[in-house]
């Protein structure tokens, strides 16, 4: 829990968490706070301008901008998301027995996850979703699939340092059953470290199903998505370059967000960063770092 | 009451496939009796630590076995409750996210003590290292290193084991708390329910605490002897050994 406090001392960390946080709800309750029905199509306001009920505008087959936008949170960052937890998921089942019970264990799981990793991450990736064909759900297998492997071996390592703890030792020689000092004193230990390199790789995810779906690779129509979004806009790039504006503004905020939160995330956990931001907020705010720092 | 029997240990050393294998132990066999104090005395990188994870079922022997009571301890269920372990570094020996509660309650909770009384045995054992019973809720970053190795004592003797190993539990202590801390063992030690093994690099806190010596060369036991018996020891090496710490 004093990474949540650190965290919410951070007024970055606390913007970026409020922005996510704003976004995630969007889209859970897109169905409910969307103003329109994101895939009605109506030629007669093709281009049209923002105005009271689509505050947006609306695009070529004149559907509600803003509601697609709402509706593209599922597909462009909560999907992303559940791959995310999937690829960490499996990762840290590797890299903790990997770490925990090195000898053979590790070997055999290292040399697996080193023939994933020596794959080339975008052709595999690509070779995937020819084979298995265009779909957000392809990609989102693809992006497990490449991914695991290189989040096995990050907690591994940190897995690896915190067994070695004498605590650890102690709790093995006294007759600990091996599940329980997993749950108990590895787990809590390797959450900072697996939380660093999850919130590392999501903008680069939020990126990369974009750009797959920019390129019709992705979500399949009628279906919203932010780099379909962009896709559809850019065949009126030059007559109304307006259009690309909604969806390239929400792929960048939200990239933003969640790198600021990661960056926020690792200053908190890193005694040597953390004292250098306590020194920015101590000229920040004089007098009160005190009691900040006692909290 | 813990018992080796030709324990054979080696280490890779080098890579993984390339490297070749460095023998640590060598074909050790002794027993610490029941309520017996045993110091294991060494240079260092003689092996002491590695035949203490040995010791404690942690890693398994590539030849010999160790037992506790006729029992094999690499199995975990003969270690729950009668065995225990002090460690050198005492800032890495608690879990940061522990209190000192928690701490001393995890061997008793291995052990399967029933729970009621818990509580007050816990205040019973903070008073018996000589720590007000307010710690029970501190953190081990709250506490000073003399303090944190009480409170792995306490944790030690929980559960009142047969037998507890200490591994260089005093050297990384200052020299006034090393004194007291030997001290506080010594009194543990007088109850004499409990054998212990006190490996450590140090003569003089051997011979303080210890019945018996045995003297540790290279992975293998150079002599073994009662304390009292310390002046006539037969090897060149212990007679060095004992003659520098001496000096210092
Ligand atoms: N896990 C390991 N892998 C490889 N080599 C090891 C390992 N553990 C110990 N060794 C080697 O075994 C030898 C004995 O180490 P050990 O820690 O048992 O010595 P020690 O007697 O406890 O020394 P000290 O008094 O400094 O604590 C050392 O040479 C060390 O390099
Ligand atoms: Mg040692």
């Amino acid at each position: 829990m004093s990474l949540w406090n650190q965290l919410s001392k951070d007024k970055w960390a606390v913007a970026s968490m409020s922005v996510i946080g704003v976004i995630l709800l969007a889209g859970v309750l897109a169905p409910w706070i969307a103003p329109n029905d994101p895939y009605a199509v109506q030629m007669r306001l093709r281009f049209a301008s923002p105005s009271w009920e689509y505050w947006l505008g609306n695009d070529h087959l004149g559907r509600c901008i803003l509601s697609r936008i709402i509706y593209g949170i599922r597909h462009s960052i909560l999907w992303v998301l559940a791959a995310l937890a999937a690829s960490v998921l499996i990762g840290a089942l590797i890299g903790f027995a990997a770490g925990y019970f090195r000898g053979r264990t590790d070997a055999v799981l290292m040399r697996i996850c080193d023939v994933m990793l020596s794959f080339p991450g975008y052709v595999m990736m690509l070779a995937i979703v020819g084979i298995l064909g265009p779909g957000l759900e392809n990609i989102l297998l693809a992006f497990i699939v490449m991914k695991w492997a290189w989040f096995a071996r990050v907690i591994r390592t940190s897995v690896m340092q915190y067994a070695e703890m004498d605590y650890v030792r102690f709790a093995k020689a006294v007759g600990i059953r091996h599940r329980t000092i997993l749950i108990r004193h590895m787990l809590p230990a390797a959450l900072p470290d697996i939380a660093v390199i999850a919130s590392g790789s999501i903008c680069s995810m939020i990126l990369q199903v974009s750009g797959l779906s920019f390129l019709s690779l992705g979500i399949q129509a009628p279906y919203a998505e932010w780099g379909m979004m962009l896709n559809e806009a850019r065949a009126v790039m030059f007559s109304r370059p307006e259009l690309m504006l909604a969806p390239g503004l929400a792929i960048v905020i939200s990239v933003m967000a969640f790198n600021f939160l990661a960056d926020s995330i690792q200053v908190a956990l890193d005694p040597k960063l953390r004292t250098k931001s306590a020194r920015r907020r101590t000229k920040e705010a004089e007098n009160k770092a005190y009691e900040y720092v006692r909290g | 009451m813990l018992k080796a029997e030709g324990v054979d240990k080696s280490y890779r050393v080098g890579g993984m496939f390339a490297g070749s294998k460095r023998q640590v132990l060598h074909d050790v066999s002794f027993e610490c009796a029941r309520g017996e104090c045993l110091g294991i005395i060494g240079e260092s990188g003689s092996g002491k630590s590695t035949l203490g994870r040995l010791l404690l079922g942690i890693e398994k022997p590539d030849r010999g076995t160790v037992t506790l009571k006729g029992r094999n301890v690499m199995d975990r269920r003969t270690r729950a409750g009668a065995l225990s372990a002090v460690f050198q570094n005492y800032r890495s020996s608690l879990n940061p996210y522990f209190t000192v509660e928690q701490a001393i309650m995890e061997p008793m909770k291995a052990a399967r003590l029933a729970r009621d009384g818990m509580e007050e045995k816990i205040g019973e054992l903070l008073q018996l290292v000589g720590l007000p019973a307010g710690y029970r809720s501190k953190y081990p970053h709250e506490l000073s290193g003399g303090e944190a190795q009480r409170v792995c004592i306490a944790r030690a003797i929980s559960t009142e084991p047969g037998c507890i190993l200490l591994d260089e539990a005093v050297s990384s202590l200052d020299v006034s708390v090393q004194a007291q801390v030997l001290e506080l063992l010594r009194s543990l030690k007088e109850r004499g329910r409990t054998s212990y093994i006190f490996i450590t690099h140090d003569v003089q806190a051997a011979a303080y605490l210890c019945d018996r010596i045995m003297i540790f060369r290279d992975g293998r036991i150079e002599e073994t002897l009662e304390t009292s018996k310390l002046g006539s020891v037969r090897s060149a090496y212990a007679r060095k050994l004992l003659a520098s710490s001496i000096t210092i």
